[in-house]
């Protein structure tokens, strides 16, 4: 072989190497959540193929007593309220901040920047005692008014946005006698519509996946979303590791739909999200 | 781009027609309406900044000098004395030396995603599903993957099945001694935060001009040159933003450890010990100085990492 047919097979090998790495550990706990608990008691290792490849039983366990259902829709709840919140707040900051000249823009420019190097856990301490005496502690107006106020990033990227529409626009309307506000609703707003993608999808997967704020927000168990409701499998399944497996395959289930769904939009949210 | 033209515009204009009258000056009211519509729109969003960040760094300040246990009215001015506890008591400090596997696996991460970038930035079969499988952990749920490699770390598990494939018959508690518990969580991180560094240079390596590529390529440089001369200094803007992110990562490491270990075993990270103070022990005060402490850290390196790097594009207004 020349010496650039053996660079290509490296390549490729070491892709393949990464593939496995990355869908082993998750290929074995599909596998696992198949398994009857008698498959699992033999101990034939966490490779073999379950008997019956269509046994969706601890699936169903999972669902019930892992009480699923009422994570799913207490998360779609504040899905909607956080994202819905986020988007207008992130769009209406970057109106104000693009296209206004005011008193103190500085220093409130300069307020968002700051924000955005403190990390969220780090001030959780004292967070606590504000959302407490508001009276949202264990309730889902905490995470839903945490994740509103909290996202500077996504402010970031309609700051990006605004700046690229012509202010020309704007101008047109005004002489038209439109007003800041139908400007903003009926200009701005519309042609913010990639942007809101952007932040739709990076809001929706990392609110999806958030574990530290609801867990240390909303405490009861009716209002456990998907990632405190998977947590707690951990003590009534203790070993279990067929149920405790579904469970992780229903909470990673709609995320790989949306990712296989929506991915070229998922790559730019991130990079965009994370660059700013 | 497009408003530095129309500025332009406006500008041409206005030469063009100096004796132009000016406009009549607005009513009063009518200034006073428009001087306060930007707060209009600032208002919600200021609101939320100052009550939910803001505030809490200002009260968490100033429960760090205090003796509060969180709940109870009292609370007693100490002065300096959590953080002399903090810095004295050799338990409290230690669980920095748990943020150094995850820091040895950041290196590890930035070198590998930055392989996977290169390579996949150029013409390879079945590109995308590559990109795809690399990515995907990022965006699953941390509880999820924490169950998940407790089952790969199991006595008998994903982990010991593989090695019995090739033979090697184990019967080791990956999870059992400090050392391999902090080594086996800070390989799930890497497993976890890959995709994203990956895309983040991915991206980079994607906005650099091809021809660049060719002129090169016409110039006799091989894929290390092509690397070295044109992709390395082409991503050194977010190269340097994933040190930062990777090195404040590594010191706010919570999820995993907690999820899989509870931070038994030596695993505690800074933050699970300032949850367990402040949430378990009531310890407000304390955990409030540790989370100062860990603030100002986060705080220098982005400080430290601005400095060295500065941002050619200014952000923002």
């Amino acid at each position: 072989m020349t010496r650039r047919a053996v660079a290509r097979t490296l390549m490729y090998l070491s892709l393949v190497a990464a593939t496995v790495v990355v869908l082993l550990p998750l290929a074995a706990v599909v596998l696992t959540s198949l398994k009857s608990e008698s498959e699992m008691a033999d101990d034939s290792g966490a490779l073999a193929l379950p008997d019956d490849l269509l046994n969706f039983h601890n699936y169903a366990t999972a669902f019930e007593d892992g009480r699923m259902l009422s994570a799913f829709a207490n998360t779609a709840i504040i899905l909607l309220f956080a994202i819905g919140g986020t988007v207008l707040i992130g769009s209406m900051t970057a109106y104000a901040i693009d296209r206004f000249t005011f008193r103190f823009k500085k220093l409130v420019v300069a307020l968002f920047l700051v924000a955005a190097l403190v990390p969220g856990v780090t001030t959780q301490v004292a967070t606590f005692q504000i959302v407490n005496s508001f009276g949202m502690f264990d309730s889902l107006w905490a995470p839903i008014a945490l994740y509103m106020g909290t996202d500077i990033v996504s402010i970031y990227i309609f700051l990006q946005f605004v700046r690229s529409i012509p202010t020309s626009l704007d101008e047109a309307a005004r002489l038209d006698g439109a007003n800041a506000f139908t400007i903003y609703r009926k200009i701005i707003f519309p042609l913010l519509k990639p942007a809101i993608a952007t932040v739709v999808i990076v809001k929706g997967i990392t609110t999806y996946n958030d574990f530290y704020i609801p867990f240390l927000y909303m405490p009861s168990e009716d209002l456990g979303v998907i990632s405190t409701s998977l947590f707690r499998f951990k003590g009534p399944f203790g070993a279990h590791w067929e149920t405790i497996s579904a469970g992780a395959v229903l909470v990673i289930l709609p995320t790989l739909i949306v990712f296989l769904l929506l991915q070229r939009f998922i790559y730019n949210g991130f990079m965009k999200g994370a660059t700013r | 781009m497009t408003d530095t033209t129309e500025k332009a515009a406006v500008k041409a204009t206005a030469g063009a027609a100096p004796t132009a009258p000016e406009p009549a000056p607005a009513p009063r009211t009518a200034r006073l309406w428009r001087g306060a519509t930007p707060w209009l729109f600032l208002l919600a969003p200021l609101a939320l900044l100052i009550v939910f960040t803001y505030a809490p760094i200002a009260n968490m300040v100033a429960y760090s000098f205090t003796d509060w246990d969180g709940v109870s009215p009292e609370l007693h001015y100490t002065g300096t004395e959590n953080y002399a506890e903090l810095f004295t008591r050799s338990d409290l400090f230690e669980v920095f030396w748990v943020s150094g596997y995850y820091l040895a696996a950041s290196v590890f991460q930035i070198v590998a995603a930055l392989y996977f970038a290169t390579i996949l930035s150029f013409n390879v079969r079945f590109r995308n599903f590559f990109k795809g499988v690399l990515f995907f952990p990022y965006l699953i749920n941390g509880v999820a993957i924490g169950f998940v490699f407790l089952y790969f770390f199991q006595d008998g598990g994903t982990l010991d099945s593989v090695l019995g494939l090739f033979g090697v018959e184990t019967d080791r508690a990956w999870l059992g001694t400090p050392e391999s518990a902090n080594t086996s969580l800070a390989a799930v991180s890497i497993w976890r935060y890959l995709g994203l560094n990956f895309v983040l240079f991915l991206g980079a390596i994607q906005s650099i001009p091809g021809e660049l590529y060719e002129a090169a390529e016409l110039d006799g440089a091989n894929r290390w040159h092509q690397f070295r001369y044109i992709i390395a200094p082409g991503i050194k803007p977010v190269l340097s933003l994933t040190v930062i992110l990777s090195i404040s990562g590594s010191l706010s490491v919570f999820e995993i450890p907690y999820i899989m270990t509870g931070g038994a075993t030596g695993t505690e990270t800074f933050v699970i010990q300032t949850v367990k103070l402040a949430f378990q022990f009531n310890k407000t005060g304390l955990a409030s100085a540790a989370a100062v402490v860990l603030l100002l850290i986060v705080l220098a390196v982005t400080w430290v990492q601005r400095r060295l790097v500065p941002d050619d594009k200014v952000d923002l207004a």
